[in-house]
């Protein structure tokens, strides 16, 4: 497990980047209506930080910064193009006032 | 998914963005009978924005650009790159042929015209060595090659593309000039006070810019008189120039269609086919996208071309949908508002909406003067379009807004 931050750290609708995730990968931490969720920083179309992106909170997903692709927080589906591929969604772990990550199995490759 | 249409045959016409994407959009939507993708260009399909930035400066290689996926092996398409469709008539026995180049003819139940745009030219009495435009991977491998460090570069118009190549060039260390015949650099799409801003963005970063001013001429150079030496312009000043890229705008690849019924704005196909908001076109079981097309534009309020990568990536799953007559998959509000993006000396540009001369600008976040910035631009009151540098999340935001006003 990683410690991201203390709960309250991250304002409500956005989202701090953890440069070495659980396995070395950067990973996004967002606050959305209450509720913490992690997936993978780099957008899978190319390669812009997810944390800098537009967190839309009725729908629970993140607007890439750089052509805009869509990220579910809970799944890590894109809802349309340019991205394709689906980013790696973590658990998202509260203990004793602290936010922390830990790695989800890798999802199965798609194709 | 499970929807069955009687379309056996399906021709696809253009390998771009929108053809391929109208490739997958057929099998997703349910097309079991064979898809017949025809382009003339001999390369796979591959993405054309890096051309003007990753790919013109040597960062990303061919292989970078490909918009092919590991997924699309399993579509069972029938390939005939290299080949030019010249064109497309009704079927004897019904459903349509479409003719190529070298004679042969595809036939088929049902139609994507996806041909794109190409980029304009100056008009010109003789070509010139040196002389270019971008708008294909081998446009962009012949300039690239001239962009040697200290080679004076005059790009022909101040547009995004221009702008792009601009940003590209001074990475590589090349002398650059604009010339814009507008009173602004990108004063079309973002309007005369934002345009001034985007010239001074330019010239901080060592670029020449003259406004107002057109190109009368492009002169060879006395040396080598098959090269070009200089940029003539309207008020008789020259621009000694290695290099010149023309960038001002493109036009439809739609002369193949002429004389088919199909319809373009103003009665005339060189301003791209006439569809409905889902690519339905004057001819039944003929359906066109991307670039080629012209169509409602919910914020301009009149029909024109959307000649950006986004709706050339969106739109094709609705005119494939149309096609086959089945729901088209839904579009999320905020995506229905055509986007635009585009990277200049490490900055990202976004703009979603529309501009047209009068609307008013309003600075909503940031400085026009830089590094960030956000702009609203109103209509009668109403914001009409949303012009955002390096702020994606105020600009998500008004996205958004503007996604509310859509009918
Ligand atoms: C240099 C450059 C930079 C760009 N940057 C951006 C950007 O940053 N952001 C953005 O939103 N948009 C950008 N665009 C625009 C974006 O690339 C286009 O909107 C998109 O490529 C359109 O896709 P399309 O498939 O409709 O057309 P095209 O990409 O033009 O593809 C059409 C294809 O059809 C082929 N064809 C034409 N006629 C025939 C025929 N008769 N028979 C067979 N084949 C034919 C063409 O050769 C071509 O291969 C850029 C474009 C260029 C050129
Ligand atoms: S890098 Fe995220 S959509 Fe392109």
């Amino acid at each position: 497990m990683i410690r991201v931050c203390a709960v309250g750290e991250i304002p409500e609708g956005e989202a701090v980047r953890v440069e070495h995730g659980p396995d070395g990968v950067p990973v996004a931490v967002f606050h959305v209506r209450g509720e913490y969720y992690a997936i993978d920083d780099t957008c899978t179309h190319q390669d812009a930080s997810l944390t800098d992106g537009y967190v839309e909170a009725d729908d629970c997903a993140v607007e890439c910064p750089l052509h805009a692709a869509c990220f579910s927080l809970r799944t890590g589906e894109p809802s349309g193009p340019p991205a394709r591929v689906p980013v790696r969604t973590h658990a998202v772990v509260i203990e004793n006032g602290h936010v922390y990550v830990q790695l989800q199995p890798a999802a199965v490759p798609v194709g | 998914m499970t929807e069955h249409s009687d379309l056996e045959v399906v021709a696809v016409v253009g390998t771009g963005l929108a053809g391929l994407s109208s490739a997958r959009a057929l099998r997703e939507l349910g097309h079991n009978g064979r898809i017949v993708l025809i382009g003339d260009e001999k390369h796979d399909p591959y993405d054309r924005p890096p051309l003007s930035k990753a790919f013109l400066a040597g960062e990303w290689d061919p292989e970078k650009i490909s918009l092919g996926l590991p997924t699309d092996a399993g579509l069972d398409l029938d390939w005939r790159l290299g080949q030019r469709a010249v064109g497309l008539r009704p079927g004897e026995a019904g459903g349509w042929v479409v003719v190529l180049d070298g004679g042969d003819e595809v036939r088929a139940d049902g139609v994507v015209i996806a041909t794109g745009a190409r980029a304009r030219k100056l008009p010109s009495e003789r070509p010139l060595s040196g002389v270019h435009t971008l708008r294909t991977l081998d446009d962009a491998l012949a300039l690239k090659a001239e962009l040697s460090p200290g080679a004076r570069l005059v790009i022909v118009g101040g547009g995004f593309i221009g702008a792009e190549i601009a940003s590209t060039a001074v990475s590589l260390e090349v002398d650059v000039t604009v010339v814009e015949v507008a009173p602004a650099l990108l004063a079309g799409p973002l309007g005369a006070e934002v345009g001034a801003a985007m010239a001074a963005l330019h010239e901080s970063n060592g670029v020449k810019v003259h406004t107002g001013v057109g190109v009368s001429a492009l002169a060879p150079d006395p040396e080598e008189p098959d090269w070009v030496g200089a940029v003539v312009l309207a008020d008789g000043r020259e621009i000694p120039a290695d290099v010149v890229v023309v960038g001002i705008g493109s036009e439809p690849n739609t002369e193949w269609l002429e004389g088919t019924g199909l319809l373009g704005p103003q009665g005339s196909l060189s301003g791209g086919v006439l569809t409905e908001e889902d690519g339905r076109t004057a001819l039944s079981g003929v359906v066109a996208t991307g670039d080629c097309t012209a169509l409602h534009h919910p914020f301009a309020g009149r029909v024109m071309r959307q000649e950006h990568w986004t709706h050339a990536a969106q739109h094709p799953a609705q005119a494939v949908a149309a096609l086959l007559g089945v729901p088209a998959p839904p579009v999320a509000p905020a995506m229905r508002v055509p986007y635009v993006w585009s990277e200049q000396y490490g900055q990202n540009f976004q703009f979603a909406g529309h501009h047209q001369p009068g609307d008013e600008t309003e600075v909503v976040d940031g400085d026009l003067a830089g590094p960030a910035f956000t702009v609203i631009y109103r209509r009668n009151g109403q914001p009409v379009g949303v012009f955002g540098v390096g702020q994606p999340k105020v600009f998500g935001r008004w996205r958004r807004e503007l996604a509310k006003l859509l009918p």
